[in-house]
C-alpha cells in the first residue's frame, strides 16, 4: 500500500505524475511553480506548469478534494462556466512516507480576471455594477439547474471581459451542493443574503485599501445584486395569463428571454377550460442563445456579449450581400474568412495574449466607431486595425495568464497552523480517515521533477515579480501564513488608533 | 434568546416515498447546546435547514420562543447560520470585520460600536479592535470571524456540520472552542454532525435521528447508559456496543453459557426465544472462571497505556461475532488465546429482536 497514490483525472496526463507529488506543496521546488499567490486561503493554492498549461493545485482534505473534483465535473456537464477540474490526487505520501493533504487539480482559466485585478485602476461604477451583474447571472444559472453555492463571493469567482461586460466563472465549489430539485426559495435567498455580505465585505475591504473609487458605494452595489437577480428570476420562471387572442404575447416572451440571452428549451402552455385565458410558464431554459448561434454559424466560441456583438456584424455583413443568393450559413462562413479572420491575423504574435480574439474584435469594431465619427466618415476595418493595435491593444496589459489565490481573505475559522504542524495533522487526520481503496493510477517511484520548457510571460500588473523572481499579487497585503504570538497590546502601531471611529 | 419548538414538523420531498424529517416533536430550551446525530440521509441536516428556512415545512410547524416562523423568511427568522468560510478583511481592522454586515443592515453608528465592543469583550479581542487581521494570531483571528456571527445578536446560532473540512487536530481544537464559546455565550445553538464523538463531547442534548425519525433525545450520559433501542445503541459510543442474539430461557437470558439472572417484568417483552443483547466494550470484564460466560478468541489487543482494547470473535447461533473489551493495558490476555467473557450484569441492555426496542429498565435510570 505504501507509496501508492490515487489518480481520479477525466483524461490522464501523463505529465501530471511528472509533478513532484511527494513533496508537500509549499516545498515545490520554484522552477515548476507558476505564481505564488500570497494571502491565507482556507487551503494552500499554488499554481504550476504543466503540458503547456497552468494549473491551480488545491491542498485539502480527502473528502473536500474529492467533492469538489466530482462537483466541478458535473457542473461542467451541466455547462455551467466554472473551472475545469484536471484531477484529484489522494494518497499522497512524502519521500520519508509520511501521508500528505490530498489535492485538487484544476485548470487555469485563460484571460481571466480575479476581481482585484479589475480594481487595481481606477475602476468606474459603470464597470463595478457590471461585474456584479456577471455575478448576478452565473448565480441565477446556478440556481436554474439546482446548485446551492452557500458561499458567493467575487473571490470565489474570475472573470473574463465580455464585450464591455464581464463573464463569471465559478472558481471554489467547496460549500456547494447539488440539490436534485428546485432549490426552495430560502436557499435561494439563503445564498443572497450570503452574496450581498460578502460582496459588500470585498468591496468595503478595497475601500479601506484605498482603491475604491469614491462614486462606489459597496453597499449600494451589494443591495443592486438582489435586484438584478429578483427580476432576472421573474422573467426566467414566472407564469404569465393572459386572453387567448393575444398568443403574440408568447413570442413576446420568448423574444425577452433571448435578449437576456435565454433560450427556452421547454414551456408549458394551458388554457383555462373555457378555453378563453392562457397560461404559459417557461419550464426549462438555457443561457447562452447568442452563444449557440454564433457556434452554429461559424464555430466561434466567445461569450454571450461578445457573439452579440459579432452577431450583429456578421447580420449586418449578410443583409449586404444577401443580393449573391447564398444561403445565411454560406454567407456567415464567407463574413469569417473575409471579415473576423483577417482581424485577428493582423494582431502582431507577441500581442495575442492580451485579449480573447472575440474580445479584440469586439474592441475593434468599439474603435472604428470612435475613429469613424472622429473623422466625419466610414473607416474601414483595415485602416482600423492599424490604429486600435498601436494606440489601444499596444497599451493593454497581457490578461492571458494573471493569477491571484482563489480567495483573496482569509477564511475561519480554522487555526492557521504552520507548515510543519500542517503536515502532522495531516498525518493524524490521514491516519484516521484512510480510504483502503486504490484504484487508478499507482505509481511507486519517486516523481521526478520536470520543469515544462514552455517560457514563462510576466505578466503586467498584477502580479509582479518580486525580488525573488516568484509573482506575487501586490494587491493583497504580504502575509506571513505561519502561526505567530501575538503582538502584546500597545506594541502594534495600529493599537493607538480609537477603532470607534471605524465601526 | 431563544427555546427552538419542533412541532410534528415534517418535511417530504416531492416524488419521494417517505419523508425526509417525519413529524419531529422537539424542544430545545433557551441557551442549550442540542446536536442533531445520525447517518447520512437521516434528516439532520434537513431539520436544520427547515428550522433556518431554507427547507419548506410540510406539515406541523416550527417556533422559535412563541413565534410560528414556519413561513417566515429566513433573513427574519433572528438565527445566525454560522458557517466554516467567514472570511476577514485583510485591510480592514477587527472591529470593521466585525460590525460590517451590521452597517449594511442599517444599523447605526454607535449601536454598531456597542455590539462590537461587547463581542470583543467576550472573546477577548478587546485590545486589538484597531488592528489589522495580520497583526493577529490565528487563534485571535477565528475569534474576530465568531464576531461576526456574534454581534447580530442572533436568537439560535445554526451551525451544519462547520468542522467537517479541517482535518483531525483542528477539528478536535475547534470543537473544544465552539463549545466553550457557546457556554459563555448562553445562545441557543442547534448544531449537525455524522459524527457521534463530536456530538458527546459538545452537546448539552443530543437528538439522534434515523430514516427521519427521531430516535431519541438525551445527555450524552443518558443516551450512553440508557439506549432506548438499538440503533442508539450502535450508534453512540467508541468504541461501538457489543450487539448480539442471546437465548431467552424462564429465569433469564444466556450470555454465552452464563444465565444472567432477569427480571420477570423484562422477560414478558420478549417475543420469541431470543433477545438482542448489548454491552459496551468497558462493561465486559475476562471471566475468573473457565468455561463461564461467552467464549472469545483473542484476534488483536491494543495497548494504549493503562488501558487497552481487545479484539475477539465469538460463534454465536453459528455466526462468527467479534467482540470488543476493554482490559487492563499490562495485565491482559493475548492475541490466538481463547478466554471466557462476563459482562457487569448492571449494564446489560436487552432490546427485543423484532422490534428493536429496550426491555430493561437500566442502571440508575
Amino acid at each position: 500500500m505504501s507509496g501508492s497514490l490515487n489518480i481520479q483525472a477525466a483524461r490522464v496526463d501523463p505529465n501530471l505524475l511528472d509533478l513532484p507529488w511527494r513533496l508537500p506543496l509549499d516545498e515545490w521546488p520554484d522552477e515548476i511553480i507558476a505564481a505564488l499567490p500570497k494571502g491565507i486561503s482556507r487551503h494552500l493554492v499554488r499554481f504550476a506548469h504543466l503540458s503547456g498549461h497552468v494549473v491551480a493545485v488545491k491542498e485539502t482534505t480527502d473528502e473536500m478534494a474529492r467533492g469538489e473534483y466530482e462537483m466541478l465535473m458535473t457542473l461542467q456537464r451541466l455547462d455551467i462556466p466554472c473551472v475545469e477540474p484536471i484531477a484529484c490526487i489522494t494518497n499522497r505520501l512524502s519521500r520519508t512516507g509520511e501521508p500528505l493533504k490530498s489535492v485538487l487539480v484544476t485548470k487555469h482559466l485563460t484571460f481571466s480576471l480575479p476581481y482585484r485585478a479589475l480594481f487595481s485602476g481606477r475602476m468606474r461604477k459603470k464597470t463595478a455594477n457590471r461585474l456584479v451583474d456577471s455575478l448576478t447571472l452565473l448565480l441565477v444559472r446556478l440556481h436554474n439547474i439546482g446548485f446551492f453555492w452557500g458561499d458567493v463571493s467575487l473571490s470565489n469567482t474570475l472573470f473574463r471581459r465580455d464585450a464591455g461586460a464581464f463573464a463569471a466563472y465559478l472558481v471554489d465549489a467547496e460549500t456547494g451542493k447539488l440539490v436534485a430539485r428546485s432549490l426552495s426559495d430560502g436557499q435561494r435567498e439563503h445564498d443572497l443574503e450570503i452574496a450581498r455580505i460578502n460582496i459588500a465585505g470585498e468591496l468595503l475591504d478595497l475601500q479601506a485599501s484605498g482603491r475604491l473609487d469614491e462614486s462606489i458605494d459597496p453597499v449600494k452595489i451589494a443591495k443592486r445584486l438582489q435586484e438584478t437577480y429578483t427580476s432576472l428570476w421573474t422573467e426566467l420562471t414566472q407564469s404569465e395569463s393572459f386572453a387567448s387572442d393575444e398568443t403574440w404575447r408568447i413570442r413576446e416572451r420568448v423574444r425577452r428571454l433571448n435578449k437576456l440571452g435565454f433560450d427556452i428549451e421547454e414551456m408549458s402552455i394551458t388554457t383555462d377550460s373555457a378555453g378563453t385565458t392562457v397560461h404559459i410558464q417557461p419550464k426549462v431554459v438555457d443561457s447562452g442563445h447568442h452563444q449557440r448561434r454564433l457556434i452554429r454559424l461559424t464555430g466561434l466560441d466567445a461569450q454571450e456579449n461578445q457573439a452579440r456583438r459579432l452577431l450583429n456584424d456578421l447580420d449586418e455583413y449578410v443583409a449586404r450581400h444577401s443580393t449573391s443568393g447564398l444561403p445565411e450559413d454560406m454567407l456567415a462562413h464567407q463574413w469569417l474568412t473575409d471579415v473576423f479572420e483577417p482581424v485577428i491575423m493582423a494582431i502582431p504574435r507577441d500581442m495575442r495574449r492580451k485579449l480573447q480574439p472575440a474580445e479584440i474584435f469586439h474592441q475593434l469594431l468599439e474603435h472604428r466607431w470612435f475613429e469613424s465619427e472622429k473623422a466625419g466618415r466610414d473607416i474601414p476595418l483595415t485602416e482600423a486595425v492599424e490604429s486600435y493595435i498601436r494606440d489601444v491593444l499596444a497599451h493593454h496589459r497581457d490578461e492571458a495568464r494573471l493569477y491571484n489565490p482563489p480567495t483573496g481573505t482569509y477564511t475561519v475559522p480554522v487555526e492557521i497552523v504552520s507548515a510543519k504542524k500542517a503536515s502532522a495533522a495531516a498525518k493524524k487526520a490521514l491516519k484516521e480517515t484512510r480510504v483502503t481503496s486504490h484504484s487508478g493510477v499507482t505509481t511507486g517511484s519517486t516523481a521526478a521533477v520536470s520543469p515544462t520548457t514552455e517560457p514563462t510571460t510576466a505578466p503586467t500588473t498584477p502580479p509582479v515579480e518580486d525580488a525573488s523572481g516568484r509573482f506575487v499579487d501586490p494587491l493583497t497585503p504580504a502575509i506571513n501564513d505561519e502561526e505567530h504570538e501575538p503582538v502584546p497590546f500597545g506594541e502594534d502601531p495600529d493599537d493607538a488608533i480609537d477603532w470607534r471611529d471605524l465601526v | 434568546m431563544a427555546s427552538v419548538t419542533y412541532d410534528k414538523a415534517t418535511r417530504l420531498y416531492p416524488n419521494t416515498p417517505r419523508p425526509a424529517v417525519d413529524s419531529l416533536d422537539l424542544d430545545i430550551a433557551d441557551g442549550e447546546f442540542l446536536v442533531l446525530v445520525g447517518p447520512s440521509g437521516c434528516g439532520k441536516s434537513t431539520s436544520l435547514r427547515m428550522l433556518a428556512g431554507l427547507e419548506e415545512v410540510n406539515g406541523g410547524r416550527i417556533l422559535i420562543g412563541d413565534k410560528d416562523v414556519t413561513d417566515i423568511a429566513p433573513k427574519d427568522r433572528d438565527i445566525a447560520m454560522v458557517f466554516q468560510n467567514y472570511a476577514l478583511y485583510p485591510h480592514m481592522t477587527v472591529a470593521e470585520n466585525m460590525g460590517f454586515a451590521l452597517k449594511i443592515a442599517g444599523v447605526g453608528k454607535e449601536e454598531r460600536a456597542a455590539r462590537v465592543l461587547e463581542a470583543a469583550k467576550l472573546l477577548d479581542l478587546e485590545d486589538y479592535l484597531a488592528r489589522k487581521p495580520k497583526a493577529l494570531s490565528g487563534g485571535q483571528r477565528q475569534r474576530v470571524a465568531m464576531g461576526r456571527a456574534i454581534v447580530r445578536q442572533p436568537q439560535v446560532f445554526l451551525m451544519d456540520e462547520p468542522l467537517s473540512n479541517l482535518d483531525a487536530k483542528l477539528r478536535v481544537q475547534t470543537r473544544t472552542q465552539i463549545a466553550s464559546l457557546q457556554r459563555r455565550l448562553g445562545v441557543t445553538t442547534v448544531y449537525v454532525t455524522h459524527d457521534q464523538t463530536e456530538a458527546l463531547t459538545m452537546g448539552d442534548r443530543i437528538a439522534v435521528l434515523k430514516d427521519g425519525i427521531l430516535q431519541q433525545v438525551g445527555t450524552p450520559r443518558q443516551l450512553l447508559d440508557a439506549p432506548q433501542n438499538v440503533f442508539v445503541a450502535g450508534f453512540i459510543g467508541s468504541p461501538a456496543m457489543n450487539l448480539f442474539p442471546a437465548d431467552v430461557t424462564e429465569d433469564g437470558v444466556m450470555f454465552g453459557t452464563a444465565l444472567l439472572a432477569t427480571p420477570r417484568e423484562t422477560l414478558a417483552k420478549v417475543t420469541g426465544t431470543s433477545v438482542t443483547i448489548g454491552v459496551r466494550p468497558e462493561d465486559i470484564e475476562i471471566s475468573p472462571i473457565e468455561g463461564k460466560g461467552l467464549q472469545v478468541q483473542v484476534d488483536l489487543v491494543e495497548e494504549l497505556g493503562a488501558d487497552g482494547y481487545l479484539y475477539g470473535h465469538s460463534e454465536v447461533e453459528g455466526k462468527r461475532t467479534d467482540i470488543v473489551a476493554r482490559v487492563d493495558g499490562r495485565d491482559h490476555p493475548n492475541a490466538g488465546e481463547t478466554v471466557y467473557v462476563h459482562p457487569v450484569e448492571s449494564h446489560v441492555h436487552l432490546f427485543n429482536t423484532e422490534s428493536g426496542e429496550r426491555i430493561n429498565p437500566a442502571a440508575g435510570h
